[in-house]
């Protein structure tokens, strides 16, 4: 395994994070700090259902094999839950912050809606899983080794940095879906978040078929993207107007 | 500590039991700094450092950025608009102090994972006499405990006698001290640091050169941090030098002696800056009983220092954070010799806004500025260096021990928003810090790495 790799990888997975971070998130201090305290929250919901999964693993007999992956499946379930217990927890913190910031604010409205405000905790909670998932074998891509030598698949590398971008935007987009949410008190919506957590971890299983885990998770971020960008105002005119750099407005301009 | 101060003359009303430990009319008071923090490895350090005084700035803490929660209200109306102005620089605070201490946790966790001398065992501190090469467990953690109660009993002493100093004027001693200290630290640790990269790397370099490059790094350091410099080269300097003795105090510090000590730490500066007899505050309180700036511990200030129109000159606040890095860096450097250790790297501990002195009819739109003391940037370097070298090669325990650190950072600023009095700014991070370490390495590691093998996400 060369730097080609370790860079190529690095890039795959986080390279669009870090767009969108740098483009959106690094120029404003609140946002900054909601992004770390997103990520803070997603690493306590890892914590417990470690603590949950080490326990049962401990009480249980590690020659069982079946029962072990039954195990794993269960710790994996779980976790899926408990980050987006922690991701509504989450939200209700926010709440909370806005109105603070409302009241201290001079002319009565925040510096920070709530909707870019789901954005940042999404893109925070996906950073962390990212994070979490990628770094390691990122660091074992600079060591000697030849990936797959024992028959496993050759592209371990490689489609793990294709899903943990996929999970980073997943995380984006669900962020906005969850936080409307929990808004306007629709409760399908969040219901559709979860089960498509749930979805996407599930497709995980299907590993090293990696058609049975990376094609329907890149579809269903291409539904979440199409939702959330429609609940966020856009609409199919918008996009079209970007497309073609014309203005808002009565009359619009070409290119610019 | 962390101090927010707000300089705003409409701040200066009244003496009211927020600003009752620093009256308004005080030349900047410096603020606390964790500074008890037992200079290990140079052991010696000041404590005393934690004085930063801001200029002038009564403790008027800035509500600072509480942008993740509820954000303290003001009553009056009053002084909404000075809230207002707070907070919209609190969340700029946070991230002012967020980016120094990233840069140090970087520079400190790339060296460790890069630079093998620094994981070495070769040899312990005087202040860390008992080994912790023992077989049982039992005698591991006595050993540990002691080694603790004698670097923590090294600090207090260091911090009562620069208390004492500080009392009886002895100013020139003090600053003799610190200008030591920094003079071994910028350029005996720099040489070996130098030393070891260039092994590391296996690149060959000749003495002329080595002593050209020593020599301009530590004279202009030197320069930059005791009188006058770009503010963007005296913030490099003081990062760089506080990611040097954390590495020192890396290396130096048996393993479980480094965790007991930086809980230990924690606590007592909880205890030196919280409680009415303990050191800190009564620096504090002789400051301002003398209405002059407190002995300048190390500090890491944020600010912009503006010298137009100022009605004092921040320089005694440079000054101060010279002296006071300086006597850190003699604590340090004298391990050998304890009995002049100072242990000025405590003292630098806590953050404290620094306010340009500037009126605001003088100037329109002052950098309200933050200051964070040395000692806080290097135990939360330590503690995340210290995870980087022994979290069995993981680096997910690394990335949540920085994350915590951070949270706790930015939880202790939302504090002293809410408090509006001098906090210790180690507490907070540094229980975050070891419990996300020790629940990462013995429970997260295990099942992501079971994940991992089976490529898993979650």
């Amino acid at each position: 395994m060369t730097l080609a790799v370790f860079f190529g990888c690095t890039f795959i997975a986080f390279g669009p994070a870090l767009g969108l971070f740098v483009f959106t998130i690094a120029r404003d201090p609140l946002r900054i700090i909601i992004l770390i305290a997103g990520a803070f929250f997603w690493l306590v919901s890892l914590l417990l259902s470690s603590l949950i999964w080490f326990i049962a693993v401990k009480a249980s007999d590690p020659r069982d094999e079946p029962l072990q992956k039954g195990l794993l499946i269960f710790g994996v379930m779980f976790s899926v839950l408990l980050q987006e217990a922690f991701r509504f927890l989450y939200y209700k913190l926010l709440r909370k912050a806005i109105e603070g910031l409302v009241a201290l604010s001079e002319d009565g409205c925040s510096p920070i809606s709530i909707q870019q405000m789901a954005y940042v905790a999404g893109v925070g909670f996906g950073l962390m899983s990212g994070a979490f998932s990628m770094i390691n074998l990122l660091a074992d891509t600079l060591g000697p080794g030849t990936v797959g030598i024992h028959g496993d698949s050759q592209l371990y590398f490689l489609t793990s940095a294709f899903m943990t971008m996929v999970l980073i935007f997943l995380h984006t987009f669900w962020g906005i879906l969850f936080f409307h949410g929990c808004e306007h008190r629709r409760w399908w919506e969040i219901t559709a978040v979860v089960v498509m957590h749930l979805a996407v971890s599930g497709s995980t299983f299907c590993n090293p078929l990696y058609v049975g885990s990376l094609v329907p998770s890149y579809l269903l971020m291409a539904t979440a993207a199409a939702w959330a960008y429609l609940l966020s105002g856009g609409s199919a005119q918008n996009l079209w107007r970007f497309l073609l750099c014309l203005r808002s407005g009565p009359s619009p301009q070409p290119g610019s | 500590m962390i101090t927010f101060m707000n300089n705003s003359d409409s701040e200066e009303e009244a003496c009211n039991e927020r600003t009752s430990l620093m009256s308004a009319e005080s030349p900047p008071v410096p603020s606390y700094q964790d500074g008890l923090q037992a200079s290990e490895a140079g052991e010696a350090q000041a404590r005393r450092k934690r004085r930063t005084g801001s200029n002038r700035s009564p403790n008027n803490i800035a509500d600072g950025e509480m942008s993740d929660s509820g954000v303290p209200v003001r009553e009056s109306a009053l002084e909404n608009e000075e809230e207002e102005l707070t907070l919209k620089y609190g969340a700029k605070h946070v991230i002012m102090l967020f980016v120094p201490v990233t840069l140090c946790m970087i520079v400190v966790v790339a060296t460790i994972k890069s630079v093998r001398f620094y994981t070495e065992k070769n040899g312990q501190l005087i202040y860390t006499p008992f080994s912790e090469d023992t077989t049982s467990v039992g005698q591991r953690l006595l050993n540990s405990v002691l080694n603790t109660i004698i670097m923590i009993s090294v600090i207090v002493v260091m911090t009562v006698f620069l208390v004492l100093l500080y009392k009886y004027r002895c100013y020139k001693f003090i600053h003799g001290w610190l200008i030591l200290s920094s003079l071994m630290l910028l350029f005996l640790f720099t040489y070996i640091y130098l030393g070891e990269v260039l092994k590391t790397y296996n690149v060959a370099m000749d003495y002329p050169t080595l002593f050209l490059v020593i020599w301009n790094f530590g004279a202009v350091g030197m320069i930059c941090i005791h009188w006058k410099g770009p503010l963007q080269l005296q913030q490099a300097y003081l990062i760089m030098i506080s990611a040097l003795m954390a590495l020192v105090f890396i290396k130096y510090l048996p393993e479980w002696s480094a965790w007991v000590i930086l809980g230990a730490i924690s606590i007592y500066d909880l205890m030196a800056v919280l409680c009415p007899k303990g050191p800190l505050r009564m620096l504090v309180e002789t400051a301002q009983e003398r209405n002059e700036p407190i002995f300048p511990a190390l500090i890491y200030s944020s600010a912009m220092m503006w010298t137009v129109g100022m009605a004092k000159p921040d320089t005694a606040a440079r000054g101060l954070s010279q002296q006071t890095w300086d006597a850190a860096e003699d604590g340090r450097e004298n391990h050998r010799s304890p009995s002049h250790a100072d242990s000025q790297m405590s003292e630098t501990r806590s953050p404290v806004p620094t306010r340009p002195i500037t009126s605001l009819e003088e100037l329109e739109e002052e950098e309200r500025g933050v200051k964070l003391g040395l000692g806080d940037f290097i135990f939360y370097s330590v503690l995340v260096g210290k995870a980087a070298a022994t979290a069995s090669g993981d680096w997910n325990t690394t990335l949540a021990c920085f994350v915590a650190i951070l949270i706790g950072l930015c939880l202790t600023l939302l504090l002293l928003a809410v408090f509006k009095k001098a906090l210790p700014a180690l507490p907070i991070s540094i229980t975050f810090g070891l419990v996300f370490y020790f629940s990462t390495d013995n429970l997260v590691r295990p099942f992501m790495d079971t994940l991992a093998s089976h490529q898993l996400y979650i």
